[in-house]
Parts: C-alpha cells; structure tokens; sequence
C-alpha cells in the first residue's frame, strides 16, 4: 500500500525523536493525510513526548499541511510533550511568519541547537 | 491587453492532480520566462491554495463540475484567473487566522498566503471566481 510508506525518517538522540519529513513538497492531500498520522502516532501510540521535526527536505508546503502542524502541536501540548521543529528553509519560515505560526511553533535554525532545548 | 503565445485557457475537472498538472504547466512558462526563484515559490504556492480551493470548496470534488483557468502572461506579470462552479463564498466571512483566538486552528491561512505571496489576489462578488497576478520581482527586492 503506497500510502502507507513512511513518510517520516525517524532517529533517537537520547529522549529526543528526531523526525526528518521525507518529501520535498508537503502538497498532496493523501501525502498530508499520511504524513499527519504518523506524525500524531509518534504521540498517540509510541508514546513520544519530545519531538523534534526536521524540515531540511522540505521545499513546499500548503496551508493543509499547516493545520496537521497546528493539530500535532495541539496534540504533544495535550500530552504535556515538547514539540520543537528545525532546519527550516527561509521560504517556509517566511510562510510562518506571515501566519504568524512562528509565535506558536519552537523554531531552530539547526538540529543540534533545537537538541540543546530540549 | 497584449497577448503572449504562452497564454491558454482550460477547463480542468474537478481532481486535485488536474489542478497540481495546471500548476506545474504555468511555473514551467516562469521557469523559461526567467522569474526568480522566490516568484516561483510565491506562485505556486498560490496556486496550490487556488486550485485546491476551487476543486475541493467550490466544486465539492464533484465530478460533473470543472474548472476553468485563464492564464495570460505579459512581459513582467503572470494574470492568472481560476473559476468554479460552486455557490462561492463571502470572502469578508473568513476568520482572521492570525488573531489570538484562531492562531492555533487550522483554516483562512491559504487566502492570507496568497494575499502575501501575489501582486494582486482579488475575488469576484460572488466568489467563484478568482484573479492572481504577480509581477516579476526586480533584483534588488
């Protein structure tokens, strides 16, 4: 099942997963469908709670793919989770400012420093 | 207005991946008129966000209905007019998704991209039907 492929490249650094979106653009609405499940299964059923998302690949995404960002950070603050995203190009970090996403979001420049939050 | 030999006109039924070909046809012709990087990026992104709407809102996916897409290109702007066959909708209506209240819902945030990204996003009355124009970036913005 093609839909079911992963998405999400995942990696543990101590207590931390670090999860690197895989695709290039976040566009798709199957893709962003699939992409927001395991992004929610990383809480809901691993029982993850400090997450780092990495966004080196990404080069586009939509407002679609801004809610399911929106609902996971809902869901790891629900679960009393840290919820911390790097490595975002300048484009899509200027897609957060204009939304405003980027008071909501914990936005790092590098992997290693969004770590260091933790 | 002058005409350009890349401008066309199609209907397009309503299926996200007729929208995404559309999309992919028009940031082609910017490619090869030279628009900058970031102009593409702005484009397509609304275009994503116009396409999408118009296929999934204004049509509801049905299957009966299409989509019509005018794209005309001058020297230094792409006009770029996307019509459904749906109700439309009042666009006064749509929260303000940066206001406290809704800064951690999902929704409004695609018509606010696409008034940032555009040189000019203007709906008609009814709101079916939607023009996007972007002109060229010079180098020094």
């Amino acid at each position: 099942m093609a839909a079911s492929h992963r998405r999400l490249d995942l990696e543990d650094v101590g207590e931390v997963t670090v999860a690197r979106f895989i695709d290039k653009k976040i566009l798709d609405e199957t893709n962003i469908q699939v992409i927001g499940n395991q992004m929610f299964a990383l809480v809901e059923d691993d029982g993850c709670r400090k997450i780092l998302l990495d966004f080196s690949n990404v080069e586009y995404l939509s407002s679609a793919a801004l809610g399911k960002l929106i609902v996971m950070d809902k869901k790891v603050k629900a679960a009393q989770g840290q919820l911390k995203m790097c490595s975002v190009r300048p484009d899509i970090l200027e897609v957060f400012k204009i939304t405003r996403l980027d008071k909501l979001f914990s936005i790092f420049d590098s992997r290693e420093q969004a770590l260091e939050g933790f | 207005m002058s005409s350009s030999v890349d401008d066309f006109a199609v209907k397009i039924p309503s299926e996200t991946s007729q929208g995404r070909e559309i999309q992919e046809r028009i940031i082609g012709l910017l490619e090869s008129r030279s628009y900058p990087d970031r102009d593409l990026f702005g484009v397509r992104l609304a275009l994503e966000e116009a396409l999408v709407n118009a296929i999934k809102h204004g049509n509801g996916m049905d299957p009966s209905k299409q989509v019509r897409v005018d794209c005309t290109f001058d020297e230094d702007r792409v006009t770029i007019v996307i019509e459904d066959e749906g109700p439309g909708f009042d666009v006064g209506n749509v929260p303000d998704p940066t206001s406290e209240e809704n800064l951690d819902k999902p929704g409004g945030r695609g018509i606010m991209l696409m008034r940032s990204f555009m040189s000019r996003v203007e709906y008609n009355d009814s709101g079916n039907r939607l023009l996007l124009e972007k002109i060229r970036a010079t180098e020094d913005e």
